[in-house]
């Protein structure tokens, strides 16, 4: 069995050691400040080169991927969404694709039933995928009254409806445990699933383990260890108006294992497989037309080439075509 | 493809989203607030608990005396020093703290908490 996981595990688990054992022994402003805003920078600065790298690369030929009838004949009904030949379809396609998932959607797993092999309809990673996304976008915008003062009416609303189970004190938060349910999911199907354990490396278990260990930390300071929120709203709103300091008193040390996952896993999204998040935007089998049939494409970097029509080589050789008996078009 | 200029709209648009909390706060620093302790607050010194523990800890006080109160029936709570009190939020919690503007406003506010206290609880006019 592939074992990969434990390396990732492992690192997981002494990166998060790092930032505890720092934080106790007094490196509060390393990983409380200097790190933080690396991360910030590094993710902007990675995220604006990888996406600029992507508009520079050349697309010469219209690559979509085409799951439905192409347009053709009046009597035949294309499919207009899933092999768009309009940029309308094209938007509409890429719409349920970033907001759906749509293309996990259709994920079918082929199998063999006795001699027959079978193509059976599978939504689990859809499923999982979905819980994931959504949580964690829930998630980080909640965050936002950590870094917003005062805190935005949209925020309020979210909470009210995430919190709307009233199940203990301090409230449950429905897409924290959505998030760590999902992640988990998700691991586990990596580690369980013969097939997804054989193709999976350390890099595709990295950012799990990193996400379960954010979300675990974050369950831990809000419903069981508890910490001084207010103190550490003091410290994020230093970071997020530009007067970075550490509160008096200090905060719990697990508080900086969370603030370094968030941080690595912010720094690390441009460096990795976590850049599909601007990369779906940018997917030519996906955002292009199907209008290859209908329009010409000329490749942008094809060189002048030097040509010579029949009608300037019939002017040419006129003469001597029709002394050799050849016909021409015009006498 | 010539989608360099919607490529770079994108990015530019992603670029000002994401960094919402920079320019909202445009770079002011607010002063976390301090909870603001009445003259009665003040001479008793101490609270049910130690302070730090109220600190981090008083909604889960209060909603272990609802359950006990309402469900047990039981009205006596005793802190870790052994001392009794009478577990009632209206009249142990706000004989001292009737400030409610000034000591549970504040923090909720600022940490973007919403107690349901008051969706049964009234409260007395303040005093101070």
């Amino acid at each position: 069995m592939n074992v990969s996981y434990l390396y990732s595990l492992l690192a997981v688990i002494i990166l998060g050691l790092i930032a505890y054992v720092g934080a106790a022994i007094g490196l509060e402003s390393l990983f409380g400040i200097v790190i933080p805003y690396l991360a910030i920078l590094a993710f902007l600065v990675g995220f604006v080169n990888k996406v600029l790298d992507w508009a520079k690369s050349p697309v010469p030929f219209r690559i979509t991927t085409t799951c439905g009838q192409q347009k053709t004949l009046d009597w035949i009904k294309p499919s207009t969404i899933d092999n768009p030949t309009t940029t309308r379809g094209v938007i509409i396609r890429m719409l349920l694709e970033i907001l759906l998932f749509r293309s996990l959607f259709r994920n079918t797993r082929v199998e063999f039933k006795g001699e027959k092999v079978s193509y059976k309809w599978v939504i689990w990673l859809w499923l999982f995928a979905i819980m994931f996304h959504y949580s964690f976008f829930v998630v980080v915008i909640r965050h936002l009254r950590f870094f917003v003062e005062p805190t935005p009416f949209f925020v309020n609303a979210l909470e009210t409806v995430d919190g709307m189970l009233q199940l203990g004190l301090p409230g449950l938060f429905i897409s924290g445990a959505t998030l760590l349910g999902a992640t988990t999911l998700l691991l586990l199907r990596r580690i369980l699933l013969p097939k997804m354990n054989y193709i999976s490396r350390a890099a595709d278990y990295f950012p799990l383990f990193l996400i379960i260990g954010i979300a675990l930390t974050g369950i831990m300071m809000r419903y069981f260890t508890k910490v001084d929120v207010v103190k550490i709203k003091e410290l994020t709103m230093g970071l997020a108006s530009f007067h970075p300091g550490i509160p008096e008193g200090g905060v719990s040390a697990l508080f900086y294992v969370h603030l370094f996952f968030v941080s690595l896993l912010v720094a690390y999204i441009p460096f990795s497989k976590l850049m599909h998040m601007g990369g779906i935007f940018l997917s030519p089998t996906r955002n292009l037309a199907n209008n290859n049939r209908m329009k010409r494409h000329i490749n942008p970097w094809n060189p002048k080439v030097k040509i010579h029509t029949y009608d300037e080589y019939e002017e040419d050789f006129r003469d001597k075509m029709k002394d050799a008996g050849i016909p021409v078009e015009k006498e | 493809m010539k989608d360099k200029g919607k490529i770079i709209v994108g990015l530019v648009i992603f670029v000002v989203v994401l960094t919402f909390p920079f320019w909202y706060n445009h770079g002011v620093a607010t002063q976390a607030p301090e909870p603001e302790l009445t003259k009665k607050a003040k001479k008793a010194d101490k609270c049910v608990e130690e302070t730090a523990y109220m600190r981090k800890e008083h909604m889960q006080i209060l909603d272990k005396w609802r359950d006990t109160v309402v469900r047990d029936g039981k009205r006596m709570y005793v802190n870790a020093n052994g001392k009794e009190y009478m577990a009632s939020l209206s009249n142990t919690c706000i004989d001292c703290h009737s400030n409610k503007e000034e000591f549970c406003d504040k923090c909720h506010d600022y940490a973007s908490v919403e107690p349901y206290c008051w969706d049964c609880h009234t409260y007395p006019e303040e005093k101070e």
